[in-house]
């Protein structure tokens, strides 16, 4: 299984799923309507990783998270 | 060297014990950067999320920026509730030379303001309101919203 975690304001629970990449993930998420705003403007990582690819491989155990727009400071 | 702390920031405390680390190290300058809560649009404080593990690479990866250029970087940041006037940030670039020092503190806050995983929030009549407007998407966002 794969931990999907939601950072920061994104109020969701944690989600395991059973997924083999990050194209499965962002077809799940695009039919969740409570992420469409979140999924436009948060970046994501793979055990803890920025990644760039939706090809991205997934393995049991990794951790997906997902980072909304940051203001440090 | 980073330093997460609950609530404000201890200012005085925080760049003794830096200058005091640093003192006989040899570094010509030490230019710290403070930022501080105003008190504007109403608000009684912010309060911060982080999210530390990419807080730590992120900064891994600054520590070795300055360490090519024979300067090092310390940071300090608040998690949770920071009131009006108290301090929730602060970064310190010591360096042999001023330029450099003056250089890389602007770039590292920059790219701090950019990249940080850390999430701001106005404390407004009781409520925690995720400041949205004033934050700034991580590059390669939107990837999960592409069409397949």
């Amino acid at each position: 299984m794969v931990r999907v975690e939601f950072l920061g304001p994104i109020q969701k629970d944690a989600l395991e799923l059973d997924i083999s990449n990050l194209s499965e993930l962002a077809t799940i998420l695009q039919e969740t309507p409570q992420m469409k705003e979140w999924l436009e403007n948060s970046a994501v990582a793979v055990n803890d990783t920025l990644v760039s690819s939706l090809d991205y491989p997934l393995k049991d155990g990794d951790k997906v998270s997902m980072l909304p727009p940051v203001c440090g400071g | 060297m980073l330093k997460i702390y609950d609530g404000g920031l201890a200012v005085a405390d925080i760049l003794k014990e830096w200058y005091e680390e640093e003192s006989l190290s040899n570094y010509g300058a030490f230019i710290p950067f403070i930022g501080t809560i105003r008190d504007e649009d109403g608000i009684d404080g912010l309060s911060f999320d982080i999210y530390e593990p990419i807080l730590e690479k992120w900064f891994k990866e600054w520590q070795e920026k300055a360490k090519a250029k024979n300067a090092i970087i310390k940071m300090a940041h608040s998690r949770g509730d920071v009131l009006l006037h108290q301090s929730s940030y602060i970064a310190a670039v010591f360096s042999p030379k001023r330029r450099v020092a003056l250089e890389f503190i602007d770039e590292f806050v920059e790219d701090f303001k950019a990249s940080a995983p850390i999430w701001k929030y106005d404390l407004k009549n009781g409520k925690r309101i995720y400041a949205l407007d004033r934050s700034t998407a991580i590059k390669g966002s939107g990837l999960l919203a592409k069409e397949q």
